[in-house]
Formats: structure tokens, C-alpha cells, sequence
């Protein structure tokens, strides 16, 4: 056994580079190494060990103030039980599908106004895109603002041309209207950001490709239907899937705007991950509750990046 | 039917255009509107109220958005200097687990975060919100880091070392300066998400004092018992936006780009 030990060093010194430069590539690793451990630490500390201890959590009675107990696997079966969780899953899920929807169809067309080099088109850019400058927790005290009977100039408008009378309460009054206004907020402050990514997608198709449709004399919706779509496909998979998971993660806009109101109509899924972390004081089936809408969009992700991979084949 | 078609592009286009500048030109306006007629009163209330916001929150703001960026731009700088240039064991893992922030929302960890930091005894802190707010910008500078080393041509680095510089000082005087647009980004980015973050301050600050300027606006909303002051609550929106937009102002170029590059990451 002892004979043997040397063997496979010799061996190595045999096939590798000569051990000046073997030690030199060995250097510059932990050199690299070095450099990239800031990172590493980072990463480690608070996204692995959260991401494990979310976990943990979930198991566990773990109240704001004292000791955890263990208590698996009741944190989840009370998911069902909770009331509110269960509208607010149908609240998430109609708002997720109703902003992408919009905010799709909204972003695609003023990426299509833009995208041919004409006057006045870096204007249009920039006024599509200006409001992503502001802070969207400040875009939602602004449209509170704006949407407000008290100096907002909506109602004021609305009844100078007959649509509405009386007083209207925008983002309290129904839940309807809650959700319009929220939807409203939403695409004024996101619809430039997505153009922009829409802009760079259209933009890489080559001229080539079209004019070779007009030669064969395709009209404009055909081209739209059958160069411009199918080209874009990975813009649109990406694009679809960052409104998705913001939609499902809704937080700032509701919680500002509208609330949760009015009677709970408009409260997300998120809302009730704070609501029973720190006003029902119940870490763990805050926990819970995260780990399950982690789990979704895991699958979400990975699914959209299956559809994206095996079409861009 | 062309001139129609320039006309309808004309009219179709400024419409829109109207509609989205309208709510930013309305909350200037109604920041300055008073009573009779204009004036800063509105200002006046936001700073003075009883729950207005006060020097300190912004100070904290500036603080938190200090400490982001520098944390943000050392580390990526390191980390990206590192993926672009080295390799060594668990490159590939720890490069992938980066990206995978980008697929876990922060929303789901951060009930895990808050209780880290009070082990860490960073609860209620402004460092603590600030090293969580960097590492949210990680994947996206890591990544934008990375691809700005790719690019240097390498004969750059080697004549340096040529010249006997080590791996640190070719960083410091050679590449830094290669790399200042991505440099620019990085920072511009990191500000823009710190100055204006809601939901992670919302959770790891407790007490009022530590609220950044954010927090204590919407307080302004959601603490006031009764009516809300609308106008001053647009002074503030603006005094939120203003530093944004002139920052955008002045580095549209690189803002966009980002944008366009970090959105194509995927």
C-alpha cells in the first residue's frame, strides 16, 4: 500500500505541463478564488441561508418573540384554512393574468410605434420610458394622489364630459375599481420598460428577412404573423415571464394604493405573507406561505425556460 | 395615404405620449398649488407635519444608497473581475447560484432575512438593509461586471503584467478604467433600486427613526388617522423623483443600455 503512494504523483508529473507553470495555473486559481470570495460570502449569507432557513421555518411554530417548536406539518395544513389565503389566491391569480394581458399587448404596440427611425421618435422613447424613473412606491403615492377626489384631476375630468356624477372614490370605492386603478398604475409606470426589451428584440431581426416578405408580396399582417412573432419568440417567453412573477408578487401597489381594499378585494398573496409574519406575529406559516409560492414560481420559471429553449431550437 | 398615415403616426403617438407624461407634469403641478394660487406651503408640511418626513429620513436614504453602491461595485468588481478573467473550483456553481437570485423573488426570503439579521444583530439597521439591498443587485452587476472584463482585449492586461504589475494592481490601473461604463451601470442601477426600495426597508426597519425617505412617505399615507394631505404627499413624490430623473437626465445612454442588456440576460 505504501509503495503505491508515490505512483500516481510521478504519474502526474509525467502528463501535466512542467510543475513551474502546473503551480503558476494553481496560483492564479486562488488568486481568482480570492477575488471571487466576496461574492461567494455574500451569495452564502443571505440568499442560501435564507433560502434554507424559509425553510426551516415553515416547520416550525416560530412566533416574532420566543422559542420555535417544531410542529410539521401544521403551518401548511393551516394554509387551507386560512380564509383570506384563499381569496387571495384567486385575487393574485385573476390580477396576474389580467396585467400581463394589458401590459403585454400595451408594450408590443408602443414597440411597434417606436421602432422605425423617424422624427420625433427618441421623444416618444423617452416619455414611454420616463415614468420607470420613478420609484414605483412614489408612482403609487402619486396615482393615490391623482386618482383622489380631494385634488385629483380624473373625476373632475370625468364629470366635466358627463361619463361619471358625484363623488368617486378610484382606489376604495368598489373592488373593481380598486383593481382598475392598480391595473391603470401599472402599465404607466412598466409599459415603457417592457417596450424597451420588445425594442431590442425587434430591433435584432434582420432587414433581410423582411424584405424578402415584401418581395413576396406578404401583407403587413402576414409578415407581423409570420417573421416578426415567431422571431421574437424569446423576447416575448422573457418578457411574459418577468410579468408573471412580478404580477404574482404584488405588493407595494396594493398595500399603497388601494390597501387590500376595499373588504379585502384587492389583497395579494404577498400581503397575506406580512399580514401573518408581522401583524398575526406567525413566522412560520408566513414561512409556510412563502415556500409554497417559491415552489410555483420555480415551476413557472422553469417551465417558461423549457418552452424558450426547445422554440429557439 | 402616406401624409394620412404620417398625420395618424403624428397624432397616435403624441396622444400617447401626453398620457404618459400627464400623472409626471400633474404632481409637479399639484406639489406647488396651494389654496390661492402657487407655493412651496405644500413643502412645508411635508418637512414640518407631525408625521411628515424629517432630515434624518432622508439622510438614511442617502446613507442606505451610499453603502448599496459601494458594496455593490466591490463586489461585483471583484466577483466579475474573477469570472471574466480566472478560473478555479466552483466557478460555474457559484456563478449559477448568482443567477438563481434572479429566479427565487426576494418577497419569499425575506421573512428568513429578517430573522438572520436579528441573529447577526443587524436588525433594524441601515447596515443590515443595505448588505441585503446588495446582494438583490448582485445578479445583474455580477453578470454586467463580468461581461465588461470579457471585453477588454487581453494584450492590455498582459503588457501590464509585463511591465511586473500583479493581478491587483493590473485591476487597479489597468482594467478599472476599461471598465468605467459598466462601472456607471452598476452604480446608476444600484442607487436607483436602493433610493427607491419599499418592501425590504418596509420589513427590516422597525423604528421610525431609521425609516428612510420611502418608508416615511408612505407613512405619511398610512399612518395619518383620518384624511390624508394629498398635496403634501406629492411634494414628496417629487422630492423622491427628482434625484431620479436627473440622474436619468444626465445618463440616459448607459440607463437604457442596461436595461436592455440586463433584461436580455436570461
Amino acid at each position: 500500500m505504501t509503495m503505491q503512494r508515490p505512483a500516481p504523483a510521478a504519474d502526474a508529473a509525467a502528463t501535466t505541463p512542467p510543475p513551474r507553470r502546473a503551480s503558476r495555473a494553481r496560483r492564479r486559481s486562488l488568486v481568482g478564488a480570492a477575488y471571487a470570495a466576496p461574492t461567494a460570502v455574500m451569495v452564502g449569507l443571505f440568499f442560501v441561508t435564507p433560502l434554507l432557513l424559509v425553510v426551516w421555518m415553515s416547520l416550525h411554530k416560530w412566533p416574532l418573540l420566543g422559542q420555535p417548536t417544531f410542529n410539521v406539518p401544521d403551518n401548511y395544513t393551516g394554509i387551507g384554512d386560512n380564509q383570506l389565503g384563499g381569496s387571495a389566491v384567486w385575487f393574485t391569480v385573476k390580477y396576474t393574468v389580467i396585467m400581463t394581458v394589458l401590459l403585454f399587448s400595451l408594450a408590443l404596440g408602443l414597440a411597434l410605434l417606436v421602432q422605425n427611425r423617424r422624427r420625433g421618435v427618441g421623444f416618444l422613447r423617452t416619455a414611454f420610458f420616463l415614468p420607470m424613473a420613478v420609484g414605483f412606491a412614489s408612482a403609487s403615492l402619486l396615482f393615490l394622489g391623482l386618482l383622489s377626489d380631494e385634488i385629483g384631476p380624473v373625476s373632475d375630468g370625468l364629470r366635466a364630459i358627463g361619463l361619471v356624477d358625484g363623488y368617486v372614490s378610484w382606489t376604495s370605492g368598489s373592488g373593481t375599481s380598486a383593481l382598475g386603478s392598480t391595473v391603470v398604475l401599472v402599465l404607466w409606470r412598466f409599459a415603457g420598460f417592457n417596450m424597451l426589451i420588445m425594442l431590442t428584440g425587434l430591433q435584432a431581426i434582420p432587414l433581410e428577412v423582411y424584405e424578402a416578405a415584401r418581395i413576396d408580396g406578404a401583407s403587413r399582417w402576414q409578415t407581423f404573423r409570420r417573421i416578426t412573432l415567431p422571431l421574437m419568440r424569446p423576447t416575448i417567453a422573457l418578457v411574459l415571464t418577468m410579468m408573471i412573477t412580478g404580477s404574482i408578487l404584488a405588493f407595494d401597489q396594493f398595500w399603497i394604493l388601494t390597501r387590500g381594499g376595499p373588504d379585502n378585494s384587492t389583497t395579494s398573496l404577498v400581503m397575506v405573507i406580512y399580514r401573518e409574519a408581522f401583524i398575526r406575529l406567525d413566522l412560520g406559516s408566513a414561512a409556510a406561505l412563502s415556500v409554497v409560492l417559491l415552489a410555483v414560481l420555480v415551476v413557472v420559471n422553469v417551465v417558461q425556460l423549457g418552452v424558450l429553449r426547445r422554440r429557439s431550437h | 395615404m402616406k401624409i394620412w398615415g404620417k398625420a395618424g403616426y403624428g397624432v397616435t403617438g403624441g396622444a400617447l405620449a401626453i398620457l404618459f407624461l400627464f400623472p409626471l407634469l400633474w404632481s409637479g403641478y399639484a406639489s406647488v398649488r396651494t389654496g390661492s394660487g402657487f407655493g412651496l406651503e405644500n413643502y412645508d408640511r411635508l418637512f414640518t407635519s407631525d408625521n411628515g418626513i424629517r432630515l434624518h429620513h432622508v439622510v438614511n436614504s442617502f446613507t442606505v444608497s451610499a453603502l448599496t453602491v459601494g458594496g455593490t461595485l466591490i463586489v461585483s468588481t471583484l466577483g466579475g473581475y474573477a469570472f471574466g478573467r480566472f478560473r478555479f473550483p466552483g466557478r460555474d456553481a457559484l456563478f449559477l447560484i448568482t443567477l438563481a437570485i434572479l429566479m427565487v423573488p426576494y418577497a419569499t426570503i425575506l421573512i428568513a432575512l429578517y430573522v438572520l439579521l436579528g441573529w447577526l444583530g443587524l436588525q433594524d439597521s441601515l447596515i443590515g438593509l443595505s448588505l441585503v439591498l446588495t446582494m438583490f443587485q448582485l445578479p445583474f452587476s455580477l453578470f454586467m461586471m463580468r461581461n465588461s472584463f470579457e471585453a477588454v482585449p487581453r494584450e492590455l492586461e498582459e503588457s501590464a503584467q509585463v511591465d511586473g504589475c500583479n493581478s491587483f494592481s493590473t485591476l487597479l490601473r489597468i482594467m478599472l478604467p476599461a471598465v468605467r461604463p459598466g462601472l456607471i451601470t452598476v452604480g446608476l442601477f444600484a442607487f436607483l433600486a436602493s433610493w427607491n426600495e419599499f418592501f425590504a426597508p418596509l420589513i427590516l426597519l422597525n423604528s421610525t427613526d431609521k425609516f428612510t425617505t420611502t418608508l416615511a412617505v408612505v407613512n405619511m399615507r398610512t399612518a395619518g388617522h383620518g384624511s390624508i394631505d394629498y398635496a403634501a404627499l406629492e411634494a414628496g413624490v417629487v422630492f423622491m423623483a427628482v434625484p431620479c430623473l436627473l440622474l436619468f437626465a444626465f445618463m440616459q445612454r448607459s440607463y437604457v443600455r442596461g436595461f436592455a442588456s440586463g433584461a436580455l440576460k436570461g
